[in-house]
């Protein structure tokens, strides 16, 4: 690592934890109900959204009806993006023409963007016309970032309350949080990409003089290529901003008109951390005790910093392949980085988005080394907990948190607590279930994809890593990740539909135990602390809850990390 | 504390023997499968076993003394599970037997009209009237209702001293099995046969009524979902290898009996083991520390509890408040007021009056003279004047409270000095109980009656604080000497002028606030204040009253026992938790043996994960599922004795269990699998 890496890496550090007291105190507000200012200038539009909507913004829901909710707005949340892929032929804004997507990879898109994954078996620029983006991924980009944050905050209220039947209203949760968190910060930040050049019109594709004509297949003379433009800033912004990661062009944010200069890298990398780092400052406020969001604010970085080192360290090292062939690499692993980014900078954002479940990339996963491509790899594996998608990372991290406080409440000798609140039989069968399903989801997926010959075909290396390209799409899908180790071509009826199921499981099948969860605490009475009780903020507590997820992760994934890039590793080191 | 008649270690012959064969009766399918994780062993033992036997025929994938090998040691893993289980209900069975030998077939003698008849025990019938002589055994739990005797309850108690057993008040309770051995008894049945508190304290030591208690259910809950993960990560594994070994085109899948040999090494099997041998083996301390509960939901509580409610009297102080100095008025010496205290209380039988006497003797070595000759005229103490004393020599000498020795001494024209009113005072405010002396219409002085506060009992309150428990003194007294003694005891938090109402809003309001409250108690006042507390411990000489209150019986009558019955229920908890840890800590070791192994032939290059180096592949997989199965035999005298658990903070005592258990968890299994493999490979067996 080099001091300019290490300089670029700390710089990111301290931008990060500087956001996160401000803004963690303003998401706070947001969704105890009070926001100074914004409110004066939102609340009509507010308001309107409950009338037309027929909400009774103080109505409180129980859990179940808190889940009935999220599950049918997320239904019809895939309904409707299914529907404009399928119909945007004649819909208008649709510059290029574009025809209607096929139904399997509709299916699989309305399912991605719903559960907030955004894997994209299509590519943006020659898939989906502007309204498509516009009208269908850019909303469920809102959207499902709000909803996962609106779980987040039912299950921070189970901890918060004491004898309550309920955990707060869905529909007010949805909306504060699209009006007040990530429509105000989306709208500025599109801003500042615009100014650092991103693209944002409705104009269709340029048509460009190639400096240095070309021959096509065929040998006929090429002399223009067709620039990919469109309404790119505004969807940038949001899939940064809401762990949503499903880029405007294919390329994602290695695109140079997705992510132009230095500066909106630095942006777009920070922005994919930014909420779920500043949410565990809103949980501490929220529960009554800042320190317990500072500590797992800890336990999140502590890891994300090992697996950074790692990630990095890897890639600065040569590509073994490449140096068989007597090529010098003093920058290290080159291969699938923008040289304008570099390795330091690639690598930073592949560890965030994968630590987050962003998915966004500014290089391509599948050309990292074998040690270097595990730590995406494995990070989504832990459950999308270190930051995690907004929302969804720190409500995985509570989970794990709900575990870890359940085995050190046994050694201690009482009855685990967490916050005041007896984990018991329930809490922790639901616990079990958030960490169990997404686990089995990835492994039946991985196996449907080596069983299968449909899913055996679609990789693009032979060995163990066409079996990691498996393994990756199926740990992206399950987490709700949506990276890809792009070797694979998953854009098949096969992996459209295992892969939607698998982000479907991913999805509801760990945010309905976490409402039940969330309703299961909030009936129960507060403990109050005593010397007997466990101390959950301190360094000790969190080295049992990094040594949790890190341990559950490690044992789950053991052997199939081991026949993908662990030895992939060792062959190419032989 | 007391010897107890069932006391068996778990090492003893009669426990072992039997507790063989219980393991082998306990592969009967329908036992195994309550307990999730072993059955999963259980059906891996049969299929290995299955494919064993296909192997000798030569149709299987793996050499069949291999997969014979594995399924031999799968068998020996259910088997000692099997067995944690027996020593601990053994031990309980032994208690048991204990006890009923003392509840031996008995005839009664049954009052009807006025006359006995003889009849069985097990024909009395609640509400039957039984009389009782010394020699005779009581023949069931009741109620005395006529006559005093002392009675030998050593039987149930393990405590040889004779107690005193009487008609009303709170020592009127007496228990089936139990022998009068002097006087005689008219006791009242209180409870049909078979529902007998004796029978009840055998069903539970005998495990017939356990139930599973909370946090067991919630361990087994996520024990079953890591099985399950586990479970996942195996059957996939068996695709996985295929592809590999396709795209490889070296080696071939995983076979069954390695997939089978991982998922068993995977799986919690350590604490799955054990798990029903902790809870039965807890319960087990129990009754040997002498305490009868009622359920086991209970003792897991009492790990819980943050708040202690103790009486004052007979668990704080002893008994009764004693004679502590003398302080004369103005002008009169200060053996002159021993004299006059001593003489008024020659008559008092009372334990304050005795002290008295006791005080002036080793004080001014006055005796009672020989008051023959002046034939004094000793005065009761009666609640109307609230005064006791003697007539003597024509001198009229009185103590009692300071108001109705003030209101004697003006009837005799006499003053009530300024200078002993603020002594009276002063007494009074640091807890004290000042009596004042008068002879005729002389104030003397004042005698301070003081509570005495038992030796050590601070020490074990520091202890309790330790712990994270609060303890509430609650008394009669007014809260001035409340305080006083309160101070003096080093009580956290005092109840004065304690009513039944007022101790039962006070665990009220102690839960409200979400803690959970302990109490000791043992007359029928405390009884509706025992049935609020979550953890209520009866005495085993209150009355029944209490008893049925309480979830716990206490059969030493030790207050203090409650330190006993929390650091059980805080052992079981620990138990647990630690032997947990040490089961998935152990899984990384178990990973680095078996994964090169399995992969030998498809991936040479996963050697590199082999760091134990161990000999062969199949030695490296025996070895593992030997550690796996040998661990466990390991492991039964910790859970049958349980994690010590020590009074210092729940941060130290989660940094200490995690060293041991969670990081000698990853190294110990690194050891015994490379030492089993070398043993292994010594004797050429892999």
């Amino acid at each position: 690592m080099t001091s300019a890496d290490l300089l670029q890496l700390g710089l990111y550090a301290v931008a990060l934890l500087a956001c996160v007291k401000p803004l963690g105190w303003y998401m706070a507000r947001v969704y105890v109900g009070r926001v100074p200012g914004l409110e004066k200038a939102l609340g009509p539009a507010e308001q309107l959204v409950y009338r037309l909507a027929r909400v009774d913004r103080a109505a409180e829901m129980t859990w179940q009806r808190y889940a009935a909710a999220l599950l049918g707005f997320s239904f019809v949340s895939v309904l409707a993006v299914y529907a404009v892929q399928r119909l945007q032929r004649v819909l208008p804004l649709n510059p290029e023409g574009r025809p209607a997507v096929s139904p399997d990879s509709s299916f699989n898109t309305a399912v991605s963007f719903a559960t907030n994954t955004n894997w994209q078996g299509y590519g943006g620029e020659s898939a989906m016309s502007y309204f498509t983006q516009m009208a269908a991924l850019t909303v469920q980009n809102f959207l499902s970032a709000a909803a996962g944050m609106a779980v987040l905050v039912a299950l921070i209220r189970g901890f918060a309350r004491a004898n309550s039947p309920t955990i707060g209203n869905f529909w007010v949760d949805l909306t504060r949080g699209t009006l007040y968190i990530l429509l105000p910060l989306s709208l500025a930040f599109a801003l500042v990409l615009t100014s650092q050049g991103v693209v944002q019109t409705l104009s269709p594709y340029q048509q460009v003089r190639l400096l240095e004509p070309a021959a096509d297949a065929d040998g006929n003379p090429v002399t223009t290529q067709a620039i990919a433009v469109g309404p790119a800033a505004s969807q940038v912004a949001v899939k940064q901003l809401g762990t949503n990661g499903g880029g405007f062009f294919n390329a994602n944010s290695a695109h140079p008109l997705e992510n132009p200069t230095p500066l909106s890298n630095f942006l777009q990398c920070l922005a994919i951390l930014l909420i779920p780092a500043a949410l565990c400052w809103t949980f501490g406020e929220m529960v009554g005790d800042r320190r317990q969001g500072w500590a797992l604010l800890a336990a999140m970085t502590v890891i994300f910093v090992a697996m950074l080192a790692v990630c990095v360290w890897a890639e600065r090292r040569p590509n073994p392949a490449v140096a068989v062939s007597g090529v010098e690499q003093p920058g290290g692993n080159m291969e699938g980085k923008e040289t304008r980014l570099g390795v330091a900078n690639t690598a930073l954002w592949a560890t965030a988005t994968t630590a987050a479940s962003n998915g966004s990339v500014n290089g391509m996963h599948d050309s990292f080394t074998p040690l270097g491509g595990l730590v995406p790899l494995w990070l989504m594996q832990l459950g999308e907990v270190v930051f995690g998608g907004v929302g969804s990372g720190l409500y995985g991290m509570l989970v794990f948190a709900v575990v870890a406080v359940f085995l050190a409440g046994l050694m201690v000798g009482r009855t685990p607590e967490y916050l005041g609140k007896k984990v018991g039989a329930f809490e922790v069968k639901m616990a079990s279930l958030v960490v169990l399903l997404p686990c089995a989801m990835v492994l039946v997926a991985t196996a449907a994809g080596v069983l299968f010959e449909d899913g055996r075909k679609g990789t693009a290396n032979p060995g163990p890593h066409g079996f990691s390209e498996i393994l990756y799409a199926a740990s992206s899908a399950a987490n709700n990740n949506g990276s890809a180790f792009a070797g694979l071509s998953a854009n098949t009826p096969f992996y459209n539909g295992l892969l939607g199921v698998a982000m479907l499981v991913g999805r509801f099948g760990v945010m309905v135990p976490v409402l039940a969860l969330a309703g299961s605490l909030a009936a129960r009475g507060k403990v109050p602390a005593g010397p007997g009780t466990l101390p959950t903020h301190g360094p000790l507590f969190v080295g049992l809850l990094v040594a949790v997820v890190v341990v559950v992760g490690a044992l789950s994934f053991f052997p199939a990390l081991a026949l993908g890039p662990v030895v992939e590793h060792l062959a190419a080191g032989s | 504390m007391t010897t107890s008649v069932a006391k068996p270690g778990w090492l003893s012959p009669g426990v072992i023997l039997p507790a063989l064969w219980a393991a082998v009766l306990k592969l009967d399918p329908r036992q195994q499968v309550k307990n999730p994780v072993m059955f999963a062993v259980y059906l891996g033992s049969i299929l290995t076993t299955v494919l064993g036997l296909r192997a000798l025929n030569g149709s299987g994938d793996e050499p069949a003394g291999f997969v014979l090998g594995v399924s031999g040691w799968l068998w020996a893993t259910v088997l000692f599970a099997n067995l944690a289980e027996a020593l601990a209900e053994g031990q309980g069975k032994a208690q048991a037997a204990a006890l009923r030998a003392a509840r031996s077939q008995v005839t009664a003698n049954r009052l009807v009209d006025g006359r006995t008849e003889p009849v069985p025990a097990s024909a009395l019938r609640l509400g039957d009237l039984v009389r009782v002589v010394a020699g005779e055994v009581i023949p069931a739990d009741g109620e005395v209702v006529e006559g005093v005797a002392s009675v030998d309850e050593s039987a149930v108690t393990g405590e040889s001293a004779p107690v005193v057993r009487e008609s009303g008040g709170d020592r009127s309770a007496v228990t089936g099995g139990t022998r009068v051995i002097s006087d005689w008894l008219v006791v009242k049945v209180t409870a049909t046969p078979g529902q007998s508190f004796l029978d009840r304290m055998i069903a539970m030591v005998e495990g017939a009524k356990r139930q599973k208690t909370p946090n067991e259910i919630a361990l087994a809950i996520l024990l079953a979902a890591l099985t399950l993960i586990f479970l996942l990560v195996v059957v996939t594994l068996q695709p996985f290898s295929a592809y590999c070994a396709d795209v490889s085109g070296r080696g071939r899948a995983v076979s069954v009996t390695v997939l089978v040999a991982l998922l068993v090494c995977l799986a919690p099997t350590t604490i799955g083991a054990l798990l029903s041998a902790i809870g039965i083996a807890g319960m087990n301390r129990l009754s040997r520390a002498n305490v009868v509960a009622l359920s086991g939901r209970a003792v897991e509580a009492a790990g819980d509890v943050d708040v202690l409610l103790l009486d004052k009297t007979g668990t704080i102080t002893l008994g009764n408040r004693q004679a502590n100095r003398f302080v004369p008025a103005e002008g009169v010496a200060e053996r002159d007021l021993a004299e006059a205290a001593q003489l008024a209380s020659l008559a008092d039988e009372t334990p304050e009056g005795r002290s008295i006497v006791v005080l002036a003797k080793t004080r001014y070595g006055l005796r009672g003279r020989d008051l023959e000759q002046v034939k004094p005229s000793f005065v009761p103490f009666t609640a109307r004047t609230r005064m006791s004393g003697v007539d003597l020599d024509g001198h009229v000498v009185r103590k009692g409270a300071a108001d109705s020795v003030e209101a004697h001494v003006n009837g005799f024209g006499g003053t009530f000095p300024a200078g002993v009113r603020a002594v009276v005072e002063g007494i009074a405010r640091a807890g004290g109980t000042p009596l004042v002396v008068s002879r005729d219409a002389t104030v003397l002085g004042v005698i301070e009656l003081k509570d005495v506060v038992k030796g050590g009992i601070k020490e074990r309150f520091a202890e309790l604080r330790r712990m994270g428990i609060r303890t509430v003194m609650i008394t009669g007294d007014n809260p001035l000497t409340a305080a006083a003694i309160a101070a003096e005891a080093g009580v956290d938090d005092y109840l004065a002028e304690a009513t039944p109402e007022a101790k039962l809003a006070l665990i009220r309001e102690y839960q409200t606030g979400g803690r959970l409250v302990a109490m000791t108690g043992d007359g029928t006042n405390d009884a509706p204040a025992l049935a609020q507390a979550d953890v209520a411990v009866a005495m085993n000489t209150g009355t029944q009253a209490a008893k049925e209150a309480g979830n716990m019986v206490d059969l030493d009558s030790n207050p203090t026992k409650l330190i006993e019955v929390v650091n059980i229920g805080k052992q079981l908890l620990m138990t647990r938790g630690a032997l947990t840890t040490f089961s998935i800590s152990n899984d990384v070791a178990k990973y680095f043996a078996i994964l090169p192994a399995a992969f030998a032939a498809t991936y040479p290059e996963l050697r590199a994960l082999d760091l134990m180096g161990l000999a062969s592949p199949a030695s490296a997989i025996l070895a593992a599922v030997i550690f796996n199965a040998v661990i466990i035999v390991a492991l039964v005298p910790l859970a049958l004795k349980g994690v010590r658990y020590r009074p210092v903070g729940a941060a130290q005592l989660l940094r200490d269990n995690l060293l041991v258990y969670g990081v000698g968890g990853l190294v110990v299994p690194f050891v015994g699998i490379k030492l089993i493999d070398i043993m292994l490979s010594a004797l050429g067996l892999a």
